[in-house]
């Protein structure tokens, strides 16, 4: 076992790191909440979707390794969110370009 | 293959070594999550299509939500983010003591988002019990009271669309807490039984996934369910 023990001493985030994603998805908060109380027009959602995403991605990276982690998790975490984009694309684009709803009387 | 090398420590014979084995437990993990995060893309696109076509209803609905109570759950959240991050990063240090004292920590405020969480479904769902007048109840159907919000006609239908949206995702979110609970508890209690040690403590770390999964769609969640039109 011994040649392979520095190979299962995997990277180990210092606390420093974990204090700082923890101060900055607090900050990320009060931001959604100030924001939400201007009105941006047409801008309102993406920038409460902006934020929610910035503090996603500081989750993933970090509190959950994926910076740290093979490529081959990257990978599967990165086609994930692909196919999320394809459901969403995919239904909004049909909405968008076909009378709906077909409600009778509406 | 003989008996002792088979069990021998964590490491499982069917694979090469220790980092193989949790890679590919990392591995399977993700892919769970994957599938998560599409069952929940299910239900944000849904939120998507009706919010567009009713606004006036869903910012009527969100108005009604306490944006405080969702704030601080927001931040009881993350702080429980924090605190599983550090069991695992106590766990890869084989701080048996601490992986402990942290999971327990996690316990503690996933139990307090529970509770605020208890507060606000009861008071949009206790009016609704009974056989008296249901002024305000707000959850989705015969019973539902749109007077409390202010609206009629086509926007007190509406509105309940919002509700169902907003039981039907945070139910299912705070469902996922009430799974993750118990499995916190047990891997407390094995871990205080000495069951992880620095070199493998790989379900620390795979609920740790899980946990912060369920911290990121709340993430989500906070300004689309309590923050519509707050300008």
């Amino acid at each position: 076992m011994s040649e392979h023990d520095s190979q299962h001493r995997r990277h180990v985030v210092p606390v420093p790191v974990y204090l700082a994603v923890f101060a900055a998805l607090c900050v990320g908060t009060v931001l959604t909440v100030t924001a939400a109380g201007h009105d941006f027009g047409a801008l309102n959602t993406p920038i409460a979707l902006g934020i929610a995403a910035t503090k996603a991605i500081l989750v993933i990276l970090y509190f959950m390794h994926v910076r740290y982690s093979p490529r081959l998790v990257t990978l599967m975490v990165s086609a994930g969110f692909a196919f999320l984009a394809l459901l969403i694309l995919f239904i909004m684009s049909d909405y968008v370009s076909r009378p709906w709803p077909i409600v009778p009387g509406s | 293959m003989p008996e002792a090398h088979a069990h021998a420590g964590p490491l499982r014979h069917h694979f090469a070594d220790l980092d193989q084995q949790q890679e590919s437990s990392a591995l399977g993990m993700w892919l769970f999550l994957v599938t998560e995060i599409l069952f929940f893309g299910g239900l944000f696109t849904v939120y998507t299509i009706y919010r567009h076509l009713y606004y006036d209803a869903f910012s009527a609905g969100s108005h009604h939500l306490s944006w405080k109570l969702g704030f601080a759950n927001t931040l009881v959240l993350i702080g429980s983010s924090l605190t599983m991050a550090m069991a695992v990063h106590s766990a890869a240090l084989g701080q048996k003591g601490r992986i402990v004292l942290f999971l327990l920590l996690t316990i503690l405020l996933g139990g307090a988002f529970l509770g605020v969480k208890y507060v606000e479904y009861s008071e949009k769902i206790l009016p609704c019990l009974g056989d008296g007048p249901h002024a305000g109840c707000l959850v989705p159907g015969a019973r539902f009271d749109a007077s409390a919000l202010h609206l009629e006609g086509k926007e007190a239908r509406e509105v309940q669309l919002y509700f169902s949206l907003y039981f039907g995702m945070t139910g299912i979110h705070a469902l996922h807490m009430i799974i993750g609970i118990p499995i916190l508890a047990l891997l407390a209690w094995l871990a205080h039984r000495g069951r992880y040690s620095a070199l493998w403590h790989t379900p620390v770390e795979m609920v740790g996934l899980y946990w912060h999964f369920v911290d990121i769609v709340w993430i989500f969640l906070f300004p689309l369910l309590y923050l519509i039109g707050h300008h």
